[in-house]
């Protein structure tokens, strides 16, 4: 790691990633999703980064590129201080160790004819981590650490609860002592009351093991309550990126604004009085984003310039906090 | 808001002791354990409870909408005078549709995929009413744009999976309002939408309610949305209900633990954020072996000796709000507001104050 990199774990720099759209051709040329467009930011060591945003904003994809579980098509990712945007798959290998992945569903990323201490072996057998005492004692350790009972080992994934699911999950992905997680939405298809058991899980786990997360999701209650940092998406690109406590005290960017004022607060005499923001319309397609801010047609403070020139990611308000847009709000 | 207890007179829907059960190979599956309410005219009732908890099954029910040579059915629901349970066929799909209507979460539920929209929706005006085709078509297209969907006229003429997910929502309560219900029965209207279009969602349906003085019957897991809608609000815990209150009772001065753990589990915007979450622990118990007691007795740090024997849905506070918890109305708000004090950080003064209101 060279100096001016300390303390940093993951670089993105203009990451890209475009899918061509089967058969389609506008003008005589391929068409593409702009799933990813540029975006640039820093993960580190430690800390959550929280990416939020709605469904088809790219923050799926985003974390798939970091992880290099998709190829780029442009851009760098830097993993502790390793450009790895190059790497063939078995150049990789080593590194999965390092960075894992905890998935939305946990009825679907278990395999249902797998007993779950198999499951959570499973990368220890790839990677080589000991002989069958050892990973039979790892196993026992894992399932311990996320609060199974070890001797539920023998059980298939159907004989756990929803919540106890995502604690394998867990467990599966902190068998080979990785530095990241990218957990992908891992808490929204569970029930209110587990919803709060995994998440302070992950927070304990983060204490005592020193890991840093990337935390995708779309709720921002759950994403305030776990993050450091805070990037919002909206159609491929980053609009604002901000300490957590500030993104929601000081939001910058009206997208922002607009998400936050859509939650509905747990609070029969707030909810009557505050102001709501609702945003007409849905999301353009990704695949010919508006012309400049791609905001710009759904935002109330939209003006010519929006429309036609694109804004910059820059600071905005304190040292920290960066967002794209010609009207920033909450500034100065 | 007063006539929330027992025997308002404007009750338009009033379900008694229901009880439904499911055959299956494990046992008895107790869905819904002897559930009683009713819903005021142009009144907004908010059924919360996490999945299991017995609440989609309850209004599936009421609507006579569960076909399982399984499943079998007491208690009474009447509606209007009318008792629901004991209408055949055809006569209960006279009210469905044009007295109760009912929105699901996947509009894919509710909408045939190889049919245009108009189509769909003229159809089940004509199936409910004596009007032209041309009439029906015109009416369709008057919903569509009641319901916020640009131009109308062009995109009556388009497939369901022309729309958007928010889109096709909006589509779907059209076709639910095709025939002015008295009741709208929504359930998780807004689970898989973004919190942008959720948004959109519940503003029309409020803007409905107060357009067509509809009733509404919502059934959600989410605590917000349910702050943001309802006028009263049950709780459904393992089939039955376990805490049933105006909206300002239940948030402010919850009286079942269950709901205590419910509010403490959300990361919430509107307050400073917690050193942690006040997770409930466990794991709701399974509904063909119900325990002889209080269901939520396994997971509730109060519990005591009583808790063996099930609790009665009682007034215990003495204002109408109803609970299913043995703690005498002094114990259960000395733990309250330890509980919430300590969750949500909340200042002092806003208890007194919400205590003194």
């Amino acid at each position: 790691m060279t100096g001016a990199d300390a303390g940093v774990l993951l670089r993105a720099d203009k990451v890209r990633k475009y899918f061509p759209v089967p058969g389609g051709l506008l003008h005589g040329r391929a068409v593409h999703v702009r799933a990813v467009d540029d975006v640039s930011l820093d993960v580190r060591v430690g800390e959550t980064l929280g990416l939020v945003g709605e469904s088809g904003c790219g923050k799926s994809t985003l974390g798939r590129c970091l992880l290099r579980l998709h190829e780029l098509t442009s851009g760098t990712v830097t993993f502790a201080g390793q450009d790895i945007s190059g790497f063939t798959r078995r150049a990789m290998r080593p590194l999965r160790r390092e960075m894992q992945m905890v998935f939305q569903d946990p009825y679907a990323s278990l395999n249902p004819r797998k007993r779950v201490g198999n499951i959570i072996a499973e990368p220890l057998r790839i990677h080589r981590q000991g002989d069958r005492t050892a990973v039979r004692r790892r196993v026992g350790e894992l399932m311990d650490l996320v609060g199974l009972s070890p001797e539920h080992a023998n059980r298939y994934p159907h004989e756990f609860s929803g919540g106890q699911r995502q604690r394998v999950g867990v467990a599966r992905a902190l068998a080979l002592h990785p530095r990241l997680i990218i957990a992908d939405e891992p808490v929204s298809a569970l029930d209110v009351s587990i919803r709060a058991q995994v998440i302070n899980l992950l927070d304990d786990l983060q204490d005592t093991l020193g890991l840093t997360y990337i935390f995708i999701a779309h709720d921002l209650g759950v994403v305030r309550h776990v993050s450091d940092r805070i990037a919002v998406m909206y159609l491929g690109k980053i609009v604002e990126l901000s300490p957590a406590e500030e993104l929601y005290e000081r939001p910058v960017h009206p997208y922002t604004e607009a998400l936050l004022s859509a939650v509905p607060v747990p609070d029969p005499d707030a909810a009557a009085t505050r102001k709501h923001i609702v945003l007409e319309g849905d999301v353009p397609s990704p695949v010919a984003p508006p012309p400049g801010c791609r905001f710009a047609p759904r935002c109330r403070y939209a003006t010519d310039v929006c429309r036609t020139e694109e804004p910059p990611l820059v600071q905005h308000g304190g040292p920290a906090h960066l967002a794209a847009c010609h009207h920033p709000l909450n500034v100065g | 808001m007063t006539a929330t207890s027992a025997g308002s007179a404007a009750s338009l829907l009033e379900v008694t002791d229901l009880r439904v059960t499911f055959d299956t190979e494990d046992g008895v599956v107790r869905a819904v354990d002897g559930v009683s309410f009713e819903l005021g005219e142009g009144e907004t009732l908010g059924i919360v409870g996490e999945s299991g908890s017995g609440k989609s099954v309850t209004m599936m029910s009421v609507m006579r909408l569960i076909i399982d040579p399984n499943a079998h059915f007491a208690g009474s629901v009447v509606y209007r005078g009318q008792d629901l349970m004991a209408l055949d066929k055809k006569e209960m799909r006279a009210v469905r549709g044009s007295e109760v209507a009912m929105i699901f979460q996947d509009p894919m539920t509710s909408l045939n995929p190889v049919y245009k929209v108009g189509w769909q929706i003229a159809e089940q005006i004509r199936a409910h009413r004596k009007v032209s085709k041309a009439e029906a078509n015109r009416q369709a297209v008057e919903l569509l744009a009641a319901v916020g969907i640009p131009n109308p006229e062009r995109r009556a003429d388009d497939y369901p999976h022309h729309f958007s997910g928010g889109m096709r929502q909006r589509v779907m309560i059209a076709l639910a309002l095709s025939c002015d219900p008295r009741v709208l029965i929504a359930d998780e209207p807004t689970t898989a939408l973004d919190v942008t279009i959720q948004a959109q969602i519940l503003a029309l349906i409020k803007k409905l309610r107060t357009d067509f003085g509809s009733s509404v019957v919502l059934i959600t897991h989410d605590m917000g949305v349910v702050a943001e809608m309802a006028d009263r609000v049950a709780v459904m815990y393992a089939g039955r209900i376990v805490e049933h209150g105006t909206v300002r009772e239940i948030f402010h001065r919850p009286q079942h633990p269950y709901t205590w753990g419910l509010l403490g589990s959300i990361a919430r915007l509107d307050r400073p954020k917690p050193e942690r979450l006040n997770a409930i622990p466990g794991a709701p118990p399974s509904l063909t072996r119900l325990p002889t007691g209080c269901a939520f007795a396994e997971r509730c740090a109060y519990r005591f000796d009583k808790c063996a024997e099930v609790p009665p849905l009682h007034d215990r506070v003495g204002n109408g709000h109803l609970d299913a918890c043995h703690l005498s109305a002094e114990e259960k708000q000395q733990h309250r507001s330890q509980l919430l004090l300590f969750s949500a950080g909340l200042p002092e003064t806003l208890i007194a104050g919400e205590d003194a209101s």
